[in-house]
Order: C-alpha cells, then structure tokens, then sequence
C-alpha cells in the first residue's frame, strides 16, 4: 500500500474541517442566542448593554470571538473549495435529475443556503459589530437607585461618555455604556433588513436541520443509539427553536416596540 | 489415444503423490515465466492469483469492464466442502461418491476425488480472504443441505455465495495487480490461441474498445472462460457468455468433451415472449415448500391460459401434482433433470399454464396455510420479491409459474488429470473443461470446482509443464506465428463486418437457440438431432450469406462482438447435436427417448457409454473426429438411479 | 395480457470518449409492459439494426441485478425509477403509454463515457487495487472455523460486501462522490477479524486513490443509500471516516510518511 496523504488535505480531511468548524459555529449560536434574549427584557437594554460590553472586553470571550471569525472564514472557504470540487467530478451535468427522489432538498442546497448565510453575516456584522466597534453606536447612561433599584435611562452624548463606567454616588449606581440596544431598535424599524433577517433565519434552519447531524456522520459518530439523540437535537433546537427565536427579535422590535 | 494422465496408486493417495512427483520451478526462475489466464471468475481470478503470489508473471482478460463482473457472481445457493463440521457422517469420500453419483457415473474418479479432497481447503482460504459465510449464533460457519443431499456441507452467503466468492477471488487478483505480478486487461476478448512448435504460446485478443487486434504471448495459457449455455439463447447465463474463446482454442487442437452435456435448472422464471433475452432462475430450494401442480385437463389449461379461470377456481379433484404422483417417495424434491423433464412432458401434453402455455405451477398455498405467511416469508421473501418482480404476480397469493431452463453446461475442453488440453502449455478450468461434473452436476459443486482448479490445482501442475520445458527463455514475440495468427484473425472480423444481409446476429442466435431446446435439450431423439442437424447446417449458411453485422472494427461494436459469438455458437451446436446423436443412452441432465425403462424413466447404457467423448477438429465445415476416454471405475459401483 | 405502448426515448448517444455526444430522440413503438428495461432497448436496437443505423450501445451482462454492469440514469434517477433493483430488473410496466423517457449515461469526471450509455468505471477496480484485500496467500491459512465471528458482526460485514459496484452511489450524488462504495469495502474488513491486520492502512490506501481518481466529495445527502440497489447503507461512510480519522490521528504506527 502506498504512502498516504497528509489527512487535512483528504477529501476527508476537509469534511472533518467543516465539520468541526461547523459544530463550533452550532455552540456559539446557543450562547449568542442566550445572550440576546436580553433584548426582550423590558429594561432599556441595561441588560443587554452589560452583556455587550462584557462580550467585547473579557479576554477569554475575545480569544473565542477570534476562533469564531476564524470558524466562519474557514468553513466559507472550505464550502467553496469542496463545491468547486464537486462541480470539478461532474464536468456534465444530467439533463434530467430527479434528485427529490432520493435526498431533501436542503441537503443538496447548502452551498445556496450557507451563501444566505453569509450575506445576512456580513450584513449583520456591519449594522452591529462594526457600528458597536466603531464607536457609531448612541450612549445611554443607567442611574439605578440602589435603595428603590429603580432605574432611569437616558442618553449621553459623546463628550459625556467614558468608555463603559460604572460609578457609585450616593446611593445611586451610573452606568454610562455604548447603547447597542438602541441600535438594535433603530435598525429593526427598517422592514427590509427585517425581512432580510427572518429569510436569513429560514436559511439557518434548513442548513442546520442537514448540517448539524451531516456534520457528527462526517465524524463518524454513528449509532443506533445516539443517532436519533443528535437527529431530535438537529431538528428541534437548530432546526426550530433557535432560528424562530432569533427571528422573532427583528420582528419584535418592529411590530412590538 | 487419449491418456488422462491419472496417476496410479490408491485413490485417496494419487493427488499427493502425484503432486509429490511432479516437477517443480526454482523460485528464481517462476518469475521468467509467463502465464496467460482468460476469464476472470471464481477459476480464472483464482488461478490468477495464486500463480502471481508463486512468482510468475501473469496477465489475465476478460470481456466486462472488471474482473469482478464475471458470471461466477450470480450463484446463489452455496458451495460444497467436505468439512463435515456437522458431525452427521460427511467425509472426502462421501463427497467424492455423490458427485460421481450426481453425474451418473461419467465423470473421470480421481479427478471427482481431487475436488472433494481440496474442497476443505478452499472454505479455509475463503474464510481468510474475509468472505462473509452465513455463520451460527455461536459465531462458527453455518451449513446446510442442499440439491437433495443427505449431509449438510453447503456453505453459503445468504443468496450470493458466487458473489462473495467471487469478490474474495477479485481481492486476491486485486493484490497481485497492485504488487505489479498480475496485468489484467479488461474488455478485451480472446479471439485466437497461438501455437508454436505445437505448444500453446499466446493468444490473439480484440480491445472491444478500440478494435486493436493484439498479440499476447506467455509460456502457458490457461482457459477459464465458463460455459457455453447461451448456444440456447435463452439460459440463465449473463448476456455476454460465450464460447469463442474455447472454441478457437478447440480449432487449434484443445479436443472438446461431452458437449451434448448441459444441465436445465427446473425452477426458473417462464419466458413472456420473443423479445426475451434471458431467464432468471430461482433456487431450487423452493421445491422444499412449494408443489408443482398442472391442471388434469386440456381443456382447464385453455381456459388458464386465457384468463377465463384463475388457479384458485381449479379444484383440488381437477389438479395434478405430477411429480407427488409419479415418485411418491421424493415428491416435488426429485433431482434437477426429473423434475425439468416432467415439468416438459406437461407443457408437450398441452397442459402448460401462464399465457403462453409454457409453464407450470409452483403452489404455495399449502404450505403458508401450514406454517404461515411470515415462515414462507423468512424463508424463500428475497425470492419471491424477485417473482413479483419480474412477473408483476404476487406468489403469497396465486401459485408461481416455473419451467425449466439452461443453467450449465457440464461439457468442455477435454483436460487431463493436470487440467492441460491435448493442446501441451493449454489448460482449460472451471466450466469451461469437462472434467468434474459427468452428465450431471450436483448443486453447489460448481463453485467448488472453479475455485479447487484455480486455488489448488493449477499452481501444481502449471509448474510441472514449465519446470520440464528446460528452458527460461521469454517467448520470442517476433515469431512468425503470431503475425499470422493476428492476420487470420484480423481476415475473419473483415469477413464478418462484411456480412450485409437482412437478418440481425440475434436473429439467427434466437433461431439457433430454437433449434438447440428443441431438439438437443431435455428430451432427444435420433430423428429429432438428425433435424437439427440439418437445420442448423441450413442457419449457418444463412448466417454467412444473410447476416447484417454494423459499423467498423475501431469501435464499441456490439454487432461484431455478437456476430463472432454467434459464429461460433453455430459451429458448437452442430458438435452438440452429433454429439448427442452418438450417445444413444439417456444419462444425466438429458433423457434419450429411445433409451427408457418400462416405467419411462431414464436407462443409462453402461456398457456401451461409459466413456468422454472428445472430439478433434478437422477443418472447416468437416465432421469432426471422435476420440473416447473410457471411464474406468475401481471404487465405485455403477446404479441405476431411482426416485420412486 | 401484456399491455402495450409506445415511448419517447431521448438518449445520449456518444461515438467515444474523444467526441462530443448529444441527446437522440429514438420512437420505441409497440413495447409490450412485461419487457424488462433493457429488453426494451434490444427491441429499440434491433430496428435500429434492421435500418442500418447503429444500435445503442449501453453495459449489461447478467441481467438478473448481480453483476453491476448495468447502469444507465433514467428520468433523472440511476436504475430507473423504482428503489432498490438495477436497471436490469427494471420492467416496462413502471412506464406508460406515450411517455417520454430520457436516458443518460452515469455521469462523473472520473467516469468517463466510452460510447453512448457505457462508461469507464476501472476507477473502481483501482480503488480495489489500492488495498480492498487481506493481504493471504493462497494455502497456508488456518482452518475456517478458528476464529469464530460474532453472528451479528458477520451479518454487518455481509451488508457491506454486498455491493456490486454498479456505480449507481456515484451516479446520484450530487458531487459524484464514491464514498458509499468505498466505505463499504473498508467496512466489510474492518469488522472482520481477517482485516484486521492491514485495517488502517487499508483505509489510508482506499480514501488516497478515491480521491486521486477525480471523484467528489461526501455531502451527506443520503441520496446514495437511496439509490443502492443493494441497500449499502450510510452509516459506512461514518465507519470509513472513523477508520481513516482513527489512522491518522491515533495510529502513529500505521501512519504512512513521505
């Protein structure tokens, strides 16, 4: 038998690429949803500010952030470079394939699905990630009564505002932090950004309902008993209950706030 | 005169003293020596095989797109050894005995001996190659009974035993392809041997891709290329089995044996019309369950076959299980031959059933009323999936309808105790020689004999052959032999593609295979072969003045592929017919009308039929010689078979 | 009594592998429902004959859904339109009249065609070659019943080693990948205790020659086990992909190095 391959440039070795960066991406988007339930809090976004700055500034979650845009590159690459692969074994196409017959249409389409995916990241990185990072976010100052714990909002300007402070004065917490809360619901009154959002969500569905389990079988994680576990798990939680809770936050902000 | 080269001495000693005596090859030398293996199954992949591991250099052809294509794969039921792992009085011997048995005592001894002998060790050499047998909840190889065997010895892998095996053979050519010992040119076709001094030093082939017209020489040239069923036409052979390869072998000199041998399997699919290209069989294992009814009249025939009754509506008092009635003791599980043999005398008598009236019932009704559907299911659901397949009838429901068909063909290139034809330096292996099966083969021996000739026999007597050549030399390519060989090769697809006539190659084959079942089939007569003879003289006439074969030689050209078959096929049915026209005696697979005993069953003509007939080509279009090789029997005692 | 019908046969027809080919409309008239598929195309290519022009050429052999040489993609699915057989055991009476029914050849880099409906598939053998054996000799070997194999496991290994290498996985992938096929040898010996030895590298040498053969890559869409005729099933390919991770990740000593 002759020599082998190095294993990450395999065919299997990509798949395992995607694969593991494809999981990770599944993890950060159950504390990412965790996270932005705060937005349904009805504070004046202090909850979600807190997190925000904490999410940006603790450096265990930066190193993680790192890995995450990493994650997202590398498993965008990959995609690429398989598809032109797989376009590469089959230089004819059929004039007729009845490809229903024998797979679920998502599965076929994740490229076209990942490519929703990642219009909606750019988009969504731009409206918050770099408007939060670039200092093009509103400022709102919390005064918390710490005897009552009632808090009143209001926002600061620029040549008000510190970075994140949080400060005691008689009895009084301020908290003056980068209102990426606001931001949320200025840009959620936009309907189109809306729709866009909740297609995108549609998207994320359908490529996680086949990407979640397609990824533990490129794994090789296959077995009776724990097959059904990561199916019901595919489905139900980054299949449903994920994306419809990350769409309703665009619709809440446009129908409810 | 023929000499089977049989050794003397005891038989249970004369293969390894014989293998004892023959000569060997220093292991330094095997790789100076070539070997030209045709056909890729169950023999050719393992002679392949274990001729490259010994050292030699061997190339192998074959006409599919892969070696593991060859129609060893679609044996179902099993395969023979004598393990006796059943503890129930299995032996070498007993499995020696009802071979020769089985073949109505016209097989050669030593050689049925050898076969049983090996056959232990090809269970062991499969097991290794990792072919899956069937095995017990203990987790040892399972067995079981099969083709009326009182012993049970077969080993099997669920219904694809030929595959397994197959596959297991394909791995180790596989290995030796790999290592660089084994060349293996697929779609390619064996078109001409080449003779040098009288030795068989190479063969001509065809690339049915291009057409290239090829020379490929070697030291020896071993002939696994299978039956020749497909003579009929209809027969349960692949598409593309045929005869050409042993039959230009045979016009160069290889004497061919028996030909008139072929055994019909009873229980296949009926044929539906003329657009028929081949039958499907099932295993005969169905008759364990299943019985074999026709109605009692003509009259309840007619009205079946047009629709104006169902099988239900015949009642039990109008029904007539021929085969319960005539043998009593045996029933529905009479041996292969008897069972096809009835189940023909029916459809003569205009008592057939199905559309065509060319069938009979296999009923299950009984049986699942006994055990249940869910029993019958688990045991015969894959093959009933099949009928229902096929036949769009559902056999839970309403009977089967089965009738006989072509299976195998026990004749063959005539080969001595070494398997080496009358050609010295060409052997012939598996289906393709004569030697093992007599007039009739026992199920589950075939695979055993394609495996035993190419795992365990050939690489002996192989070397034998070469150690006594005296010489390493590589075969001189240059020699004048193969550019003429080439030439008359290249003259005779020239003449073929000139064929512009009316009539399609398959027309004639479907008109030869007519001829063939008619008259050389189940059932003959004198008068009947003397027809054929005379029909098929006619047909070859009109294959070579009237046949349209298209296109050019630098091609895929299915039309020449099948019109040098064809050719061929003709030539083999003429030889088939005189051949059987010779052997007045009903024996084996075929019964011989004017050869029966008071009750109508077969006689077998001992005293004057105990021989091989192998028979010399003489040239074109001119009778051919006969040759016989007595049988001589020292450790068995000739019966007269009976399933009453 | 069998009915009858008349098709539209749109098929590819390709003189050889060096030419362009493209679609042919052929009538097929008078096809009696209980012809297999392939009989159908005798009758097609007898007329064709009778005419003059030449007859379609496609691979089969033994017709009864074991050899694997036949293949052809018929209204967009391989072996036809019904799951589990080959097109050989395909019959008419899954077609009606006056349909229209378009066949192409299997289609992938690493299958070429060699003339209208026949492809090369000796990729296939090649993968083979790579290391789909255990590495015995003939003789020498223990007796069959030494090593006893669970009854369950030799069950599994024959699931696997019932594949015919038809192609048809290849085929319906939409990467035409062929890892169904290949994980199924892999498989097949790396359950048995006869595999063991060169399990690893085995699965080393068969994934390098898959992919230096052109073929593409595993989507996990399922559409191959959909199309098996033999019902090889995927969890094969999760099996194949534990071997080779398992080789190269955590058996330094069956690595191979450069």
């Amino acid at each position: 038998m002759s020599n082998s391959k190095p294993a990450l440039s395999s065919s299997l070795g990509r798949k395992l690429i995607m694969s593991l960066t494809g999981i990770f991406l599944c993890t950060f988007l159950v504390v990412h949803l965790i996270g932005n339930m705060q937005l349904f809090k009805d504070d004046a976004g202090y909850a979600f500010n807190n997190y925000a700055y904490f999410m940006t500034h603790f450096t265990p979650i930066k190193v993680v952030s790192y890995l995450l845009y990493a994650s997202i590159i590398i498993h965008a690459i990959y995609a690429l470079v398989l598809s032109l692969k797989n376009k590469a074994a089959r230089p004819i196409g059929y004039e007729k394939y009845d490809g229903q017959s024998n797979s679920k249409w998502n599965s076929r389409n994740m490229g076209i699905l990942g490519t929703i995916i990642l219009v909606f990241l750019v988009t969504h990185l731009q409206n918050f990630w770099w408007k939060y990072h670039n200092d093009q976010v509103p400022y709102i100052e919390y005064r918390t009564d710490l005897a009552t714990g009632a808090t009143a909002a209001r926002e600061i300007q620029a040549a008000d505002f510190n970075d994140f402070q949080t400060t005691i004065e008689n009895n009084v917490e301020i908290v003056k932090a980068r209102d990426l809360y606001k931001q949320v619901d200025f840009a959620f009154q936009n309907i189109g950004l809306v729709i866009l959002y909740v297609i995108a969500m549609a998207a994320l569905a359908f490529h996680l309902i086949h990407g979640f389990k397609s990824a533990f079988q490129t794994l090789g994680l296959s077995h009776k008993k724990y097959v059904p576990i990561i199916e019901f798990l595919g489905v139900w939680v980054f299949g449903v209950i994920i994306p419809v809770l990350f769409a309703l936050m665009p619709l809440y902000f446009y129908f409810v706030k | 005169m023929l000499d089977s080269k049989v050794p003397a001495g005891p038989l249970a000693e004369k293969w390894s003293k014989h293998k004892f005596d023959m000569k060997l090859v220093n292991p330094a030398n095997k790789r100076k020596f070539t070997i030209i293996v045709v056909g890729t199954g169950l023999a050719g992949a393992s002679a392949a095989a274990s001729l490259a591991e010994l050292g030699y250099n061997v190339k192998t052809f074959c006409y599919q797109d892969s070696p593991r294509r060859a129609h060893s794969i679609a044996a179902q039921g099993g395969i023979n050894a004598a393990k006796s792992y059943q503890n129930d009085g299995d032996s070498v011997y007993r499995l020696f005995y009802d071979t020769i048995k089985g073949g109505d005592y016209r097989a050669r001894e030593a050689n049925v001996y050898r076969l049983a002998e090996v056959s232990v060790n090809i269970i062991d050499q499969c097991v290794a190659q990792g072919v899956p047998f069937a095995r017990e909840y203990g987790g040892l190889l399972d067995n079981r009974s099969f083709g009326g065997a009182q012993v049970s010895r077969t080993f099997y892998a669920r219904g694809q035993t030929g595959q397994q095996l197959l596959l297991g053979a394909y791995s180790a050519l596989n290995r030796q392809i790999q290592k660089g010992k084994v060349t293996s040119y697929t779609r390619h076709e064996m078109l001409d041997l080449v003779k040098i001094d009288g030795h068989a030093r190479g063969i001509i082939t065809r690339d049915l891709i291009t057409g290239k017209i090829e020379s490929h020489e070697g030291h020896a040239v071993l002939l696994c290329t299978g039956g020749y069923g497909n003579v009929f036409f209809l027969s349960t052979n692949a598409m593309g089995c045929n005869v050409t390869a042993a039959w230009r072998a045979h016009k160069r000199g290889a004497f061919f044996a028996n030909p008139c041998y072929t055994q019909i399997h009873p229980t296949c699919i009926p044929v539906t019309g003329d657009h028929q290209s081949k039958l499907t069989l099932m295993s005969e294992s169905l008759r364990n369950d299943g019985r074999v009814w026709v109605p009692k009249t003509k009259e309840l025939s007619a009205k079946l076959r047009k629709g104006e009754l169902k099988p239900s509506d015949i009642q039990e008092a109008d029904r007539d299980y021929f085969l319960e009635r005539k043998y009593p003791s045996f029933g529905n599980l009479v041996p292969r031959d008897v069972a096809s043999r009835n189940a023909k005398e029916m459809v003569d008598d205009g008592r057939g059933v199905g559309k065509t009236g060319v069938a009979v019932f296999l009923d299950f009704a009984e049986s699942i009323g006994r055990l249940g559907k869910d029993t019958v299911a688990a045991k015969y659901g894959n093959l009933f999936d099949m009928y229902y397949q096929i036949t769009d009838e559902n056999p839970y429901e309403q009977p089967m309808r089965i009738y006989p068909a072509v299976h195998y063909t026990m004749g063959g290139i005539w080969v001595d105790y070494n398997l080496m034809t009358t050609v010295p330096g060409l052997y012939a292996l598996g289906e393709c020689n004569f030697s093992d099966h007599g007039a009739n083969r026992l199920g589950a021996s075939a695979l055993m004999q394609g495996l035993s000739d190419g795992y365990f026999v050939i690489p002996y007597t192989v070397g034998d052959y070469l150690a006594k050549l005296g010489s390493f030399e590589a075969i001189d390519k240059t020699n004048p032999a193969f550019e003429q060989t080439r030439k008359e090769v290249e003259g005779k697809v020239n003449t073929l593609l000139a064929l512009n006539g009316t009539k399609t190659v398959d027309d004639i084959h479907k008109e030869l295979g007519k001829i063939m079942w008619e008259y050389c089939g189940m059932a003959r007569t004198a008068e009947g072969l003397t027809t054929a003879k005379g029909l098929i003289k006619e047909l070859k006439n009109e294959f070579w003045t009237n046949a349209k074969v298209l296109g050019e030689n630098e091609e895929l050209n299915m039309s020449l592929e099948k019109a040098g078959r064809v050719a061929d096929f003709i030539e083999l049915g003429e030889l088939m017919v005189d051949d059987a026209l010779g052997r007045a005696e009903s024996c084996g697979g075929h019964f011989r009308l004017e050869s029966q005993t008071e009750e109508g069953e077969a006689k077998r003509d001992d005293e004057n039929f105990t021989f091989v007939s192998a028979w010399e080509f003489k040239g074109e279009n001119q009778e051919e010689t006969l040759h016989k090789e007595d049988l001589i029997f020292e450790n068995v005692k000739l019966t007269q078979r009976s399933y009453k | 009594m069998a009915q009858h019908m008349n098709l539209t046969l749109k098929i590819w027809r390709q003189k050889n592998d060096k030419t362009k080919g493209q679609f042919v409309t052929i009538q097929a008239n008078d096809i009696a429902d209980d012809m297999s598929f392939l009989e159908m195309l005798d009758v097609v290519n007898e007329e064709l004959t009778r005419k003059g022009e030449d007859p379609v050429y496609f691979d089969h052999d033994c017709r009864e859904g074991i050899c694997g040489m036949c293949s052809l993609v018929i209204n967009g699915r391989p072996h036809g339109p019904k799951y589990g057989i080959t097109t050989c055991q395909l019959h008419m009476r899954s077609f009606h009249d006056g349909q229209t029914i378009v066949i192409e050849p299997w289609r992938a880099a690493a299958f070429p065609v060699l003339k209208d409906l026949a492809v090369d598939r000796t990729a296939f053998d090649r993968i083979q070659q790579a290391g789909g054996y255990v590495n015995v000799n003939t003789g020498g070997v223990p007796d069959a019943n030494e090593i006893a194999i669970p009854k369950r496991v030799a069950d599994e290994a024959f699931e696997s080693a019932t594949c015919i290498g038809c192609g048809a996985c290849v085929a319906a992938c939409k990467n035409a990948s062929a890892m169904l096929f290949v994980s199924a040898k892999i498989s097949q010996f790396a359950l048995l205790p006869q595999g063991q030895t060169e399990r690893y590298e085995r699965a080393q040498a068969m994934v390098d020659q898959m992919d230096t053969e052109g073929f593409g890559n595993c989507t996990n869409t399922g559409a191959c086990e959909a199309e098996c005729p033999k019902g090889i099933k995927l969890s094969n390919i999760a099996r194949m992909n534990r071997e080779y991770f398992t080789a190269k990740f955590f058996r330094e000593e069956d690595v191979h190095v450069h």
